[in-house]
């Protein structure tokens, strides 16, 4: 039972508190049922290939080898060069940024009342809308494409994090008081480790929209990276070649999440470690 | 028995008592309810005083605001004669509710009080496992609060406590969410604890058999509003085992008459 949990929620990308009745010796069981999920999935892509469902749909194989093609050639490693720049500013900058604002919001009923309507709208907002706007301002240069990544991840992060500082658990403040927390231990030692699972949850949904928002920049402004290796297949009808590409920014994204979630275990929850 | 009561005492003689804490005058209003008025007293050094009475007494208020957590709205607490308002490094608390950081191990949880103060890590962690050792915990250093019972866990709490060296420890009814026989045990430990440790012990409770079981000194609160209604001073020998105490004529006399005093305000 706890196998299965601690697989689906890691699958999923949650945070999974319920693993920890998972032991050290079934470790390798989990992995065996990933890669089976990753097979079977492969196995229904190349079948739905083969029919094939479109003729622009290739098959599993055929997206292999293009995607080994285009690490050869070094074309996917050029644009990644281009993609991650603006993505890993922007990425970086909205975790620091937000996690610091959301904290503040959550601390100071002022700093509340003045930002969090803004970023409830904003989250609200169909930001996509906004890129058009974005680079009628900033042009199409790096600028732009980041604030394209930090317009649609900041406002999850800073949410989160408000939420989890606002929510804290109060006997735990009580107690910091009481054996003479000063208000920065207070933050550091109590409110931050306490709200490190809700605000890690909204750092992964502000990730994985800075990745949604570094490609719709670069098929919308910039035909630049990854998003100009997407468009320029299309056109030529390399459709293994294409779906390469994207299943390789999907790779990536996912392995930053997990990888967010592993520094979340390790660094801030070790007792979710699952002993 | 009286002699039995004395050979436990500071001196042979009943000297004015040391108070190591006073109250003076505290009243506290909640809206409009009157919590507390007008309270005034004395507690001795080296005894364990308990703050007994039924729910809506006042008692928990009572010992957070001699804990300086929560503000009173007249009259003072002095601790060693000088006023208080605030917590200070010697008072130390034990939560009913534990309050431990599930994010930590039992010996960062024990060690906390001197990582606020800025103990140095080798130094802080060698108190915490001593004290650790001293509430039974041996062998539990590196487990987080989740994989140790509720009695284990408020252990957890009294070793936090007892790390900062504080002289007086405040208890919040800390067995309130323990199983029967751990309480016991606890009962016992704390009892042994007290004659080890040459503190002060200010303990909140609800159950009348653990006030007079571990108390040298019993203070009943009456409630609506929360005011001293008696002091009792159990006089029981607790020299020998434990155990014999459950059958100690004068403890069950004791209980006996505080619970005639309490049960005008049972509905």
């Amino acid at each position: 039972m706890a196998i299965s949990i601690r697989t689906e929620g890691e699958a999923a990308g949650l945070a999974s508190p319920s693993s920890r009745g998972a032991t050290g010796a079934s470790w390798d069981q989990p992995i065996l049922l990933r890669l089976v999920s990753i097979a079977l999935f492969a196995g229904i892509w190349e079948v739905a290939g083969r029919i094939p469902v479109s003729f622009a749909f290739p098959t599993f194989s055929d997206t292999m080898v293009a995607f080994f093609g285009l690490l050869a050639d070094g074309s996917l490693a050029n644009a990644y060069l281009s993609t991650l720049q603006p993505l890993v500013l922007g990425v970086v900058l909205s975790a620091f940024l937000g996690v610091g604002l959301g904290t503040i919001c959550g601390l100071w009923r002022t700093g509340e009342w003045l930002l969090i309507p803004v970023f409830i709208v904003l989250q609200a907002a169909p930001v996509a809308a906004f890129i058009p706007m974005v680079t009628f301002v900033y042009g199409i240069g790096m600028t732009a494409k980041t604030l394209a990544v930090i317009i649609l991840a900041l406002p999850v992060i800073v949410l989160n994090t408000y939420k989890a500082v606002r929510n804290v658990n109060q006997s735990l403040l009580v107690m910091c008081r009481s054996f003479l927390g000063t208000p920065w231990q207070t933050v550091a030692k109590i409110i931050l480790p306490d709200a490190s699972p809700v605000i890690f949850a909204g750092l992964r949904l502000g990730v994985a929209a800075g990745f949604v928002g570094v490609v719709l920049a670069e098929l919308l402004i910039t035909p630049t990276g990854i998003g100009d290796l997407i468009t320029f297949h299309r056109s030529r009808a390399d459709y293994a070649e294409m779906y390469a590409t994207i299943a390789s920014i999907i790779a990536l994204s996912t392995l930053t999440l997990v990888f967010l979630q592993w520094v979340e275990v390790r660094v801030f929850r070790p007792e979710s470690r699952g002993a | 028995m009286r002699a039995a009561a004395l050979r436990n005492g500071p001196s042979p003689v009943p000297t004015p008592i040391d108070s190591i804490v006073e109250v003076r005058g505290i009243s506290k209003t909640y809206g409009n309810v009157e919590a507390l008025r007008g309270i005034d007293l004395d507690f001795p050094r080296g005894k364990l005083t308990s703050l007994l009475g039924p729910s809506g007494c006042g008692k928990t208020t009572l010992l957070k605001i001699i804990a300086g957590l929560i503000r009173a709205d007249g009259g003072t607490v002095a601790i060693n004669g000088k006023t208080v308002s605030a917590p200070g490094p010697e008072r130390a608390f034990v939560f009913q509710d534990f309050a431990l950081m599930p994010w930590a191990t039992v010996l960062r949880n024990v060690a906390f009080g001197l990582e606020l103060r800025g103990t140095s890590r080798a130094e802080r962690e060698e108190i915490a496992r001593r004290y650790i050792a001293e509430v039974g915990l041996a062998g539990f250093e590196d487990k987080y609060p989740h994989e140790l019972s509720g009695g284990m866990r408020q252990r957890v709490g009294l070793a936090r406590a007892l790390s900062v060296d504080a002289d007086v420890l405040l208890l919040d009814e800390p067995f309130s969410a323990v199983d029967e026989q751990n309480r016991r045990k606890f009962q016992e430990d704390l009892i042994r604890l007290r004659t080890n440790q040459n503190k002060t012990f200010i303990f909140v409770t609800h159950s009348i058999e653990e006030a007079v079981y571990i108390s040298d000194r019993i203070v009943l609160l009456s409630p609506r509003p929360g005011r001293v209604s008696q002091i009792i001073e159990p006089e029981i020998d607790r020299s020998g085992d434990p155990e014999h105490i459950h059958r100690d004529k004068h403890y069950l006399d004791t209980v006996e008459e505080i619970w005639q005093g309490l049960k005008q305000y049972v509905e």
